[in-house]
């Protein structure tokens, strides 16, 4: 019988186990990423802004230029990497404290001005890396370590719907949520990295792909579960969708 | 070039930085110093380089981070409520060891403070401000032909040992006229950014991380004590003063640096002619601090006089220096004051007893 191959690691992906929990879906977005660094050829000219968060760590399993930015100020790292070299495929993974939280001016304005950078945005509706506190994403009546009762409007606002929100701005050229909880979502979200990434290869503009992503051990629950809570409440929250597209 | 020109202090700083070969510059507005940014603005697009008008201090200071581990020729300036906001960003990029000036056109604070001149960030630039065993190199020109020579070599020096480097200047400069010259520097071997920069993996062959997080702690003390290395290095190779007046039979020795030391040369002219001898040792670079001298001063030496626009921030250094082995006096003004000649004459004779 011939053998055929269905399935590889990417090439840009190093042959190592991931440090994340049982059922998170940080390295499902990886591996994606690394998919579609592989699949345009660009690992020579591709570099990322790792975050602050549970994937500072993700330039041990991309094999890429990178840097580590402050928490929250990836984007302005890009910014400033792809305008000293145009040439370059400039991309950050943040997290939704880092980016919604601390990091939300520097995500705003490099939106608006059109940066020519790609955004990886990770919505897991918690600080994962701290353990477990409310993120401006945290679902209402969602308990975390620091809304023990349930995130309550009253005090703490409403969960931040960040690809919305960015969308009302002229400047970006692709903005998209998806999810990687199962396999129908895994392919949607690949098509929708591949498509920042492109937009600005073709100068289209900012990118942003919003991922709903998992945390089973800060919600407290089984990874089986944690997929179903994505699903189930989340998805309600955050539609999955193609808010703008380049012309 | 080679031909003398009035210019601006804000100005002249921001012609430098381009004749240095500076083709990017971040910054968010703040007065003193707005005519650096506005002159970038004019000029960068001129020589094919960047200017953008950051959303904030705390952007800036990672836009340096993002433009100078991409190996370009970069830099900010500010005033003082601005670099309290990107002091986290020049810990991050001390630690990251990454080329940038900086310039802080010094106001009067604590807080928003006002918009005059103030020399109350020394500390802060020498010290620290941000987290963690770090340096910037610091220079501090006395007029604006010194400010000019010392922007251009300040990107060598960045360059050279892969630091940050703050041009520590106060509103005076920065909005006084005088005339200059701008001269090309002198060409050094330089290290290649390629070897560590992003964006070079083919030539290189192989990638580069930009970054400071080690949460080992061997490694991280590995880093640090390389670090102090390097600054041991600076210190030792970088350290500049000038001494003015300073003859073998001075009784008094004054300290002071920028604007003020301009107002203690016209102070020491006035002594002498009443026949008091005093001189200055005049710090250019204030990280490193010229210890040295002080080690030195003549046997007519009684006293030492620090003059600031600060309560009092340099002197620490200058008490360092002396060592306890001569009293150390201080006078300072603030708020955006400057002394006056007549106030530092008058301070110096009450030292002298006369
Ligand atoms: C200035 C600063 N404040 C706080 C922290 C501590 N901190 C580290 S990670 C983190 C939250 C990260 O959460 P998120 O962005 O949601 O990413 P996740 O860990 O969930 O992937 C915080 C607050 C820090 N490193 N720096």
């Amino acid at each position: 019988m011939k053998e055929v191959l269905i399935a590889e690691r990417p090439k840009s992906m190093y042959k190592v186990s991931t440090h994340y929990c049982p059922g998170c879906t940080h390295g499902i977005a990886h591996r994606l990423i690394a998919e579609v660094v592989d699949e345009l050829g660009i690992q020579d000219r591709a570099v990322g802004v790792a975050p602050v968060g549970c994937s500072v760590l993700i330039y041990n399993y991309i094999d890429l230029d990178w840097y580590e930015a402050a928490h929250g100020r990836a984007p302005a790292v890009a910014t400033a990497c792809k305008r000293a070299r145009p040439d370059l495929t400039v991309f950050t993974y943040q997290g939704d404290g880092d980016l919604a939280s601390i990091g939300m001016a520097e995500i705003v304005h490099a939106a608006n001005r059109g940066e020519r950078i790609s955004v990886i945005f990770i919505n897991n509706a918690i600080y994962g890396m701290t353990g477990g506190q409310m993120a401006p994403t945290t679902l209402l009546s969602q308990r975390t370590s620091t809304t023990p009762y349930g995130r309550d409007p009253k005090a703490s606002g409403y969960p931040i719907r960040v690809a919305e929100m960015l969308s009302t701005l002229a400047a970006p050229g692709y903005i998209a949520r998806v999810s990687v909880v199962k396999p129908k979502y895994i392919i949607k979200a690949k098509e929708a990295i591949k498509k920042a990434f492109l937009t600005q290869i073709e100068d289209k503009g900012f990118s942003l792909v919003e991922i709903l992503s998992t945390c089973p051990t800060n919600w407290g629950v089984s990874p089986v579960a944690a997929t179903n809570w994505v699903e189930e409440q989340m998805i309600p929250v955050f539609p999955l969708k193609e808010f703008k597209v380049p012309e | 070039m080679g031909e003398r020109v009035l210019m601006k202090g804000n100005e002249a700083l921001a012609e430098a930085a381009i004749q240095a070969g500076c083709r990017y510059f971040f910054g968010y507005p703040i007065t003193p110093q707005n005519e650096i940014p506005e002159y970038m603005s004019r000029r960068l697009p001129e020589v094919g380089g960047v200017y953008l008008q950051s959303e904030s201090e705390v952007a800036t200071i990672n836009m340096l981070f993002g433009a100078a581990g991409a190996g370009v020729r970069v830099m900010t300036s500010s005033s003082s409520p601005g670099i309290s906001l990107m002091s986290e960003g020049i810990s991050y990029i001390a630690g990251a060891e990454l080329p940038c000036v900086i310039m802080n056109v010094m106001r009067a604070g604590p807080g928003l403070g006002g918009i005059l001149p103030g020399q109350a960030d020394y500390l802060q630039a020498t010290r620290g401000g941000g987290h963690g065993d770090y340096r910037l190199l610091v220079l501090t020109p006395g007029t604006l032909q010194e400010a000019i020579d010392l922007v251009m070599k300040a990107f060598d020096l960045a360059d050279l040992y892969r630091n940050p480097v703050m041009v520590l200047v106060d509103g005076f400069m920065g909005q006084m006229m005088e005339a200059v010259e701008f001269k090309a520097p002198e060409k050094l071997e330089l290290p290649d950014k390629k070897e560590w920069a992003v964006g070079y993996r083919k030539e290189r062959g192989g990638r580069t991380i930009v970054k400071t997080l080690s949460l080992e702690p061997d490694p991280l003390e590995e880093h640090n004590r390389r670090l102090q290395e390097k600054y041991r290095r600076i210190e030792k190779n970088e350290v500049r003063h000038e001494s003015y007046m300073m003859d073998d039979d001075v009784e008094l020795v004054m300290v002071a640096y920028g604007t003020t030391s301009r107002i203690v040369r016209s102070s020491l002219k006035a002594l002498r002619a009443e026949g008091i001898k005093a001189g200055m040792i005049r710090p250019i670079t204030a990280w490193p601090f010229p210890y040295e001298p002080f080690k030195k001063l003549p046997p007519s030496a009684k006293s030492v006089l620090a003059v600031e626009m600060s309560c009092g921030q340099m002197v620490e250094d200058v008490k360092l220096g002396v060592a306890e082995r001569f009293p150390v006096h201080f006078y300072g003004r603030c708020g955006g004051n400057a002394p006056s000649v007549e106030e530092v004459v008058q301070a110096a004779k009450e030292i002298l007893g006369r």
